[in-house]
């Protein structure tokens, strides 16, 4: 028989496609030759939007972006606002706002952690992770009264203080947590059909991810120490203890310990903050509601930080006026989709699953 | 009559069935998706209710969540795979999004609605809805396919 490639189309309608996304895939027999990415479906055009309204409006679109990790969205956006107008925060509510940071980045690697499973075909780790998640979202709508999109962070602060029984909530999860992660990390680290499955599987090698620009867990798993929250802190994690966790495989089975690990961190940094969380007011007085409406702002500034997907940036550019000329977003999924076609090629067409859903990909976040 | 007698009409008992056993098609469009995830889930358990299975291809199941933003780009996909799937089939719209176009109405790549692609029996409102609201959404379709007030 001559040899014939045939070209398979994966998406935008799959379960293991954590959205829509689209993938051109050409095969040799089992082997991949080629993987081309498809996005686009879900295009709301934020970037604009978010330029048509005022300052504080543009709020719910970057929540919508990344939307399993809402407030780590809107702290970029808020502290890009803050240094483009030089907003004073009071420090509780820089100390929440990191703390509130860390439990989403939780609950977004735990969405990550249960539909991983699903598509290496375990549907246990699922229900897991979505009960661990739910302890974290009752948290969520104990101080913020939502459950995945919170609008919480404002320009100048936080919306509502954190009360006695949220504190409280957040102290016995604290406590509980890293027994259940264990447990599901054994689940599926125990398992040989899942080592097997995602050992030297999708491997990028260091300068793979540096000419990518992929950043996050992704880079961490393929040998580069480099963490936002490190290198150049916002809020106070330079008063905070906690390890940046790298492994050198660079394979799919490295990533899901650097994030495993990541949860541990978090959770570590949770109980830090939860100890020295200072007394005082949770938004700057100056910046209450009615004013918001009038902020105008010249100038420009990008900040970056780091989201559980990696680096997400957002560049504010204001003209003078009340709503801002430019909000660019420096979306840190798209650039580590980018690297499927390296990733894929020269494996299975069975791998495929495993290394897409290893990217942790958010089309909200993707397709802007 | 005897007690132990049930007497029924082939058609009821076919729409008693299909209200009870609905089989949703995994289908997640955006943030929604999250919630009908966590509907799904440990949590919310939506599986008491009999929609028990997620299936993964529209030939196997007989309920779509619209569950996200329908752009431009993917709305002819839907009415694809609506067209797909097998009769008798329902359609709800789940959050702002998918039934008005929600806060990117006034983008130029959203369809304010999925109702122009796809009939919709149930719209849910909110943004995101809660599981709550999506299982409350179930069983009032599992109420009007048991008491025959859908559209086929
Ligand atoms: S209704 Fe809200 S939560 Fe649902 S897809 Fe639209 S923006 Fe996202």
């Amino acid at each position: 028989m001559e040899d014939k490639v045939i070209e398979v189309n994966f998406g935008p309608q799959h379960p293991s496609t954590h959205g829509v996304l689209r993938i051109k895939v050409k095969l040799d027999g089992e082997i991949i030759v080629d993987a081309q990415p498809v996005i686009g479906y879900l295009h709301r055009n934020a970037e604009k939007l978010a330029e048509m309204g005022g300052y504080p409006k543009g709020m719910i679109y970057i929540d919508r972006l990344d939307y399993v990790a809402a407030l780590n969205m809107e702290l970029g956006y808020v502290l890009a606002v803050e240094s483009l107008m030089d907003v004073q925060v009071p420090e509780r509510a820089q100390w929440i706002r990191m703390m509130m940071v860390e439990l989403n980045r939780e609950a977004s690697h735990l969405i990550w952690l249960g539909t991983h499973g699903l598509d290496m075909g375990m549907l246990t780790p699922f229900f897991y992770c979505f009960r661990e998640r739910e302890r974290i979202l009752r948290i969520f709508d104990e101080i913020t009264g939502s459950r995945l999109l919170y609008n919480y962070f404002a320009i100048g602060g936080v919306y509502s203080d954190i009360t006695p029984k949220a504190m409280d909530m957040i102290r016995e999860w604290t406590e509980d947590f890293i027994p259940k992660l264990e447990e599901i990390q054994s689940i599926l680290g125990k398992s040989y059909i899942y080592v097997s499955r995602t050992k030297g599987v999708g491997v990028l090698t260091r300068e793979d991810v540096l000419s990518y620009g992929v950043t996050g867990p992704m880079q961490r798993a393929s040998g580069i120490n480099r963490d936002v929250r490190k290198d150049s802190p916002y809020l106070y994690y330079d008063k905070i203890n906690f390890d940046v966790p790298t492994r050198t495989e660079g394979d799919v089975y490295a990533r899901f310990l650097v994030r495993i690990e990541e949860m541990r961190q978090s959770a570590r940094i949770v109980r830090q903050i939860l100890d020295k969380l200072p007394a005082g007011d949770h938004y700057n007085k100056k910046y209450s509601k009615p004013m918001l409406v009038r902020l105008k702002a010249t100038g420009e500034a990008y900040v970056p930080t780091e989201s559980p997907k990696g680096e997400f940036g957002i560049h504010l550019i204001g003209d003078g006026s009340s709503i801002p000329y430019r909000v660019r977003i420096r979306s840190p999924s798209f650039a580590n989709l980018s690297s499927i076609p390296t990733m894929l090629k020269g494996y299975k067409i069975a791998d495929l699953t495993a290394a897409v859903s290893s990217i942790d990909p958010v089309f909200g976040e993707v397709d802007r | 009559m005897s007690d132990s007698i049930l007497v029924t009409s082939l058609e009821e008992a076919l729409k008693w069935g299909t209200g009870k056993s609905l089989w949703p098609f995994t289908f997640g469009l955006a943030c929604c998706a999250i919630e009908m995830m966590s509907a799904m889930g440990s949590d919310y358990d939506w599986a008491r209710f009999g929609s028990d299975i997620f299936r993964d291809s529209p030939r196997h199941s007989d309920l779509m969540i619209v569950s996200g933003t329908v752009t431009k780009k993917m709305a002819p996909r839907i009415r694809r795979l609506y067209d797909q799937m097998a009769f008798p089939k329902f359609v709800i719209s789940m959050g702002a999004c998918a039934s008005a176009g929600g806060p990117y109405v006034r983008g130029y790549s959203v369809v304010d609605g999925v109702d122009q692609v796809v009939p919709v029996d149930v719209y849910v409102y909110g943004c995101p809805p809660r599981p709550e609201a999506l299982i409350q959404a179930l069983k009032m379709l599992q109420d009007r396919i048991v008491s025959g007030r859908v559209r086929h």
